[in-house]
């Protein structure tokens, strides 16, 4: 399997914060991995280093593809108000692509979503679920070689993330596409994932590098009581410490708002 | 509809209360017309080919001043609001400038440009830079980063983020910076008139029907018409603003 993602001895400093360290580690074309890590232990300074929008001090990210698409968690600040859902889907198609294609892209990748019927209107006018598969469109409709999301489904009802996690992988076993999901929740991540990456507290440390030996195709509720499933989420549950005494959340909490005070520095 | 009628009351008794005082002895005679005398008038007026060509000065005029405003400020706006460097540099001045009312310029003005359109429209572009280069300048500090986290991560450069995020995002602010601006631009494009510096428009009809015959009810004409060009503006630029900017 040819590696869509190369990303070596990685490490990333905001002046004094060590936000991550050494981190090394491939995503094969066509898989879906999943990173795995305690609040605030740098998965976003990851996802930003991945995506280009920081430059990581030390280390290196290799695309092997010409470009990447991100969805984010918090979708009603990611979706452009101005524009119509259609419009908004073909955004990044706007530096490359004439306006027909763009069109037939937009349509296709909504249908692919489920939203045909919506183009036509804005995002504000839509519910969460909806406005986060406008946002996984827009991604897919600009067909990129590695499709990064953050928190994809962290601000949605529990219903809709369900919804959400299937049509994922749906989309990505019809189109086989690589994706790369950052996640703080433990079953979401085996849930989606072929592998997982576990990370540790602050710098992020690759902890364990996990494959999930579970079927292609995936049900909320016989995947989740799969015996194999219920073991691999206990272990990256022990990997993460959770629920040990030893853990101090509280420490955790305090330490994703600095780096993320830190970070809204640094992009100034 | 509720809120129409009460409006509608609102200004029924303002013209009461104009029509009761412009007749009460409190004021001297022909001081003030009231509202059944300044009507009549209005409909003179309005019939009148040369009132009608004061209107159309003022209202032209306005509309180049805000048109040359909007041009010169909403670029700025977005290079003083995305480079910081540029935006420190020109603070001390801008911070000079914005306060000097415009019609205290109308000397310095009339002995640089004399007496055509260019003085005024000259001052109220000046004084309709400000609002909408302000309210340019503050939604860009307003810009949600993760809106240009998402451009950039569809690898948009910073021009194509100041264009296409950054200029569409900022568009609520601007229209309504341009809607205080116009209604500014009007006060000062007649007050210009008012002060001679022109030879047509609302301000000069009012000027001259005082200083010639003390034609008071034509004044008035030209006050309530200056007026009603404000609200039709001012009411125009808002329902631009929700039409096209509803989010």
């Amino acid at each position: 399997m040819t590696n869509m993602l190369e990303v070596a001895d990685l490490g990333h400093t905001y002046g004094e914060h060590q936000a991550i360290a050494g981190l090394s580690f491939n995503v094969g074309a066509g898989e879906l991995v999943c990173v795995v890590g305690p609040s605030g232990c740098g998965k976003s300074t990851l996802l930003r280093t991945i995506s280009g929008l920081i430059t990581p001090s030390h280390g290196s990210v290799d695309l092997n593809g010409d470009h990447l698409a991100v969805v984010f968690q918090d979708y009603s600040r990611s979706l452009f108000p101005w524009l119509s859902v259609q419009g908004n889907v073909e955004f990044p198609l706007r530096r490359t692509t004439k306006r027909a294609e763009r069109r037939r892209r937009a349509a296709e990748a909504l249908e692919w979503v489920g939203l045909t019927d919506a183009a036509k209107k804005n995002p504000w006018q839509l519910s969460g679920g909806m406005q986060q598969r406008v946002a996984i469109a827009r991604a897919l409709a600009y067909q990129p070689s590695l499709l990064l999301m953050d928190e994809p489904f962290a601000s949605v009802d529990a219903q809709t993330r369900f919804e959400l996690e299937d049509l994922l992988l749906k989309v990505r076993r019809e189109l086989g596409a690589t994706v790369l999901v950052v996640t703080h929740d433990i079953d979401e991540a085996v849930y989606l994932g072929d592998r997982i990456l576990v990370l540790s507290g602050s710098p992020a440390r690759l902890v364990a590098d996990l494959k999930v030996d579970l079927p292609a195709v995936r049900d909320q509720v016989t995947t989740r009581t799969d015996e194999k499933f219920v073991t691999l989420r206990s272990r990256v549950a022990r990997l993460l410490n959770v629920g040990k005494p030893t853990v101090d959340i509280a420490k955790w909490a305090a330490a994703e708002r600095e780096s993320l005070a830190e970070e809204a520095l640094a992009d100034r | 509809m509720r809120v129409f009628t009460r409006g509608l009351l609102g200004i029924a008794g303002f013209l009461v209360v104009w029509e009761l005082f412009g007749r009460s002895p409190l004021v001297p005679d022909d001081a003030l017309p009231p509202p059944s005398v300044v009507v009549g008038e209005l409909f003179t007026q309005l019939s009148d080919q040369m009132f009608i060509r004061h209107v159309i000065a003022t209202v032209l005029a306005l509309l180049i001043a805000v048109v040359v405003a909007v041009v010169i400020a909403v670029p700025s706006g977005l290079v003083l609001g995305s480079v910081p460097a540029v935006r420190h540099a020109t603070r001390a001045v801008i911070e000079f400038l914005r306060p000097i009312p415009s019609v205290a310029l109308i000397p310095l003005a009339l002995v640089m440009l004399g007496f055509g359109p260019e003085t005024k429209i000259t001052l109220a572009v000046y004084a309709a830079l400000w609002p909408i280069l302000f309210n340019t300048i503050y939604a860009l500090d307003e810009l949600d980063p993760v809106m240009v986290d998402t451009a950039r991560a569809f690898g948009c450069g910073r021009i194509r983020v100041l264009l296409q995020v950054a200029l569409p995002s900022a568009l609520p602010f601007v229209l309504t910076g341009i809607r205080l601006a116009a209604t500014t631009a009007l006060v000062v494009l007649v007050s210009v008139e008012l002060m001679s510096g022109s030879e047509i428009g609302i301000g000069y009809f009012i000027m001259e029907a005082r200083s010639g015959a003390g034609r008071m009810d034509q004044v008035l004409v030209g006050t309530v018409v200056a007026g009603a060009i404000g609200v039709l503006v001012n009411g125009g630029l808002e329902r631009a603003r929700r039409r096209w900017v509803a989010w």
